[in-house]
């Protein structure tokens, strides 16, 4: 029990681990569960993410339990009672113990029993060749079928799986995207909150008037305030940021970005008089 | 540091000296595996033959194997091998090279892992130390007593040092001496017949179709680059594909748009090529999901022809354009990626034109109409037709003729 807990519990350990620190579980976790929004689910995707996840997480716990068998400690710990002792020489018989508790002592090189007898070492020599034979036959099946996939996988259906690889790529890069852009969006708006916060603290009133355009001194904000402005992308209030985190999860923008790139560009032309253009952004 | 992280990049430069890098990891892996694994003969006449053998064997079977697992060419194999002609004729010649040395490099890490063996001598004194001859030793065997079962047993003995109860019979000293040394022999032998195997292979190969051999090294170099290149680019579009997606998102919600506050208004046109890419034009024309969809759908189904084009006189979208020239031809042409900028800066221009025309006329109206509608859906449907030609897009007509054709001159990067 004890060398079958030390073989199988650490791997379990490991898994879980594995499976909680690969930044892919939160991402097909959330594309599994997310309302459709404007956003078609496919299936394949998901199914891409979790067999990923699951192969980098089955690789630590796999690594220990070739390792235990390799070493054979735990198999012999575990199996030395059920070797037939006729096989060997020399088992100590003049202690007055039953035959079991002797093959069970058999691990522990210490016990008095086993002083100047080769017994022992005969029989644990015998359960650790099953033991590594164990271990390499596992070794050996699991890089066949490696080896078997690796050359087989090509064969089908390589062109979906070139789409789906790309998706799931996608959909990494756009949460960590949008972890940034928010993070970014956040400082941002505490910075002009705060910069507000100031302004409205100022004991002098100034009174404000609207001028007019010909006498407004040229309003060239300086670079940063502009490139503020830009990250803030119009988002400036409590209730917009609420909605627009709701509705990322409830209803996910469709994969269409053709409105940002051609948006019509507002381009002045300067003309004189006689309908000559003297300068054009065109 | 430094020095690692150059080696690491020529390393990882293209796949075959990455392959040799690994390679060679995997041969010092081999050999220290050997020496940190604990070599643990059974000493029972019934296993000691499997276990000496199969630790001689099995381990090379592994490293072999392993080395199929971790070669990316192997996938890259496969996938040439299976897939649709396309527009790209498959050369079988080329794929011969690939499994050749794909497998010669798989060979490296077994090859060390046999020859250590062999030196070292464990396994070969575990499978055949019941073998051994008495009389060679001089000693006469039934003097002792012994029925051919113990002696068998005694003799399986041998490899274990702490278990050896017959040193009366026979020294275990000798009698591993002379084993270890039959096993060195056959370790040496075995070194020196692939010392000359390679050696015959590097040195006559030359003599026999050199020519040709120069030009499948050759493809199967650019196959290899070409796959990495395609999964570079891929993911470079899928970063500016989710930061535009996201910037479009955040302005939907808040409904502003930001036009007002881009700065390339006012750059002259001659400062194009200094201007660094913005992330609509590392889109590289696609835009939408199904578009990105087919792009993909086509690399394995229907690859380009290796066939580079040349653009000469895009931009005056004169009747010598890409898509006449592409019909004409059977093989289909892809443009030239550094062409393509060329035609680019003149199929820009003359959008810009056309928006502004009929921007203008409904720019008392106001901004977001029907004026720019049009201008997106004239474009969509030019998009997901791949027209090529400038008069068709002011005509807002789509050429049907094209959709037939669609498969043989699509262009895959289309700025244009």
């Amino acid at each position: 029990m004890y060398a079958m807990g030390v073989m199988f519990v650490p791997p379990v350990i490991l898994f879980l681990l594995g499976v909680l620190v690969n930044r892919h579980t939160g991402v097909l976790m959330e594309e599994w569960v997310r309302p459709l929004g404007k956003r078609t689910k496919n299936p394949a995707v998901v199914k891409f993410l979790l067999s990923s996840v699951m192969q980098r997480a089955l690789l630590a716990p796999m690594v220990w339990i070739l390792m235990t068998l390799l070493d054979g400690k735990c198999f012999i710990c575990a199996f030395s009672m059920n070797v037939d002792p006729k096989y060997f020489t020399g088992i100590p018989n003049s202690t007055g113990l039953e035959l079991v508790k002797i093959m069970a002592k058999v691990p522990c090189k210490e016990d008095v029993i086993f002083k100047n007898s080769s017994f022992r070492k005969a029989v644990s020599r015998y359960v650790r060749c099953y033991s590594q034979a164990i271990g390499w036959s596992i070794l050996l099946f699991f890089i066949f079928l490696g080896a078997v996939g690796r050359v087989i996988k090509p064969c089908f259906n390589h062109a979906t799986f070139l789409q789906t690889r790309y998706w799931s790529n996608y959909l990494d890069i756009e949460q960590k995207l949008f972890d940034e852009t928010c993070v970014l969006h956040a400082r941002d708006f505490a910075r002009k909150c705060v910069v507000q916060f100031f302004e409205n603290m100022r004991e002098d009133v100034t009174v404000r008037m609207p001028l007019s355009s010909a006498l407004r001194p040229s309003t060239i904000r300086n670079e940063y305030e502009e490139e503020e402005e830009e990250r803030l992308h119009g988002i400036t209030r409590q209730d917009q940021v609420d909605h627009l985190l709701q509705t990322w999860y409830e209803c996910k923008p469709e994969l269409d970005v053709t409105k940002m790139a051609y948006k019509p560009k507002v381009c002045i032309t300067w003309e004189d008089h006689n309908g000559k253009a003297l300068f054009s952004d065109v | 540091m430094d020095k690692f992280r150059m080696m690491a990049q020529i390393l990882q430069s293209n796949q075959e000296s990455f392959m040799n890098g690994i390679c060679s990891i995997m041969a010092l892996a081999s050999a220290q595996l050997y020496t940190s694994f604990e070599f643990n003969c059974p000493c029972i006449p019934e296993y000691n033959y499997s276990y000496g053998i199969s630790m001689l064997v099995i381990p090379p079977i592994w490293f072999f194997l392993l080395g199929f697992v971790l070669n990316n060419n192997v996938s890259m194999l496969a996938e040439e091998w299976k897939r649709p002609m396309g527009q790209r004729r498959k050369d079988p010649t080329v794929m011969r090279y690939m499994c050749v040395s794909i497998s010669q490099r798989s060979l490296i890490a077994p090859a060390v892992w046999i020859s250590v063996t062999l030196m070292d001598g464990k396994s070969f004194l575990c499978a055949y130390s019941m073998d051994l001859d008495m009389s060679e030793f001089g000693k006469n065997v039934s003097g002792y007593g012994l029925s051919q079962e113990e002696l068998l047993r005694t003799l399986a003995k041998i490899p274990c040092k702490h278990i050896y109860d017959g040193q009366h019979i026979l020294s275990r000293d000798a009698a591993s001496r002379y084993i270890c040394c039959i096993s060195q022999a056959f370790g040496w032998l075995f070194l020196l017949i692939i010392t000359i195997v390679a050696f015959l292979i590097r040195a006559i190969r030359p003599c026999f179709t050199q020519a040709a051999f120069l030009k499948t090294k050759y493809w199967s170099h650019y196959v290899d680059t070409e796959r990495k290149m395609f999964d570079e680019t891929c993911t470079e579009h899928a970063k500016s594909f989710a930061k535009v997606c996201i910037k479009q998102y955040f302005e939907s919600i808040s409904g502003e748009i930001q036009s007002f506050h881009d700065h390339s208004c006012g750059d002259d046109s001659d400062d194009d090529d200094d201007k660094p890419e913005t992330e609509e034009d590392k889109l590289l024309g696609i835009r939408r999901q199904d578009t990105m969809n087919k792009v993909l759908w086509d690399w394995h189904m229907c690859k380009p022809a290796l066939s580079l084009r040349k653009c000469e006189d895009v931009s005056a979208g004169q009747n010598g354009d890409c898509s006449m020239n592409a019909n004409n031809n059977q093989d289909g042409h892809v443009c030239d990626k550094t062409d393509l900028s060329v035609g680019q800066k003149g199929f820009k221009s003359g959008y810009v034109n056309a928006g502004l025309d009929i921007g203008q006329r409904d720019l008392g109206r106001g901004y977001d109409n029907a004026s720019c509608s049009v201008d997106q859906n004239g474009f969509t449907r030019r998009e997901s037709k791949a027209s090529t030609s400038q008069n068709e897009f002011m005509n807002g007509g789509v050429p049907s003729s094209c959709i037939a054709q669609k498969k043989a001159w699509a262009v895959y990067y289309s700025k244009v």
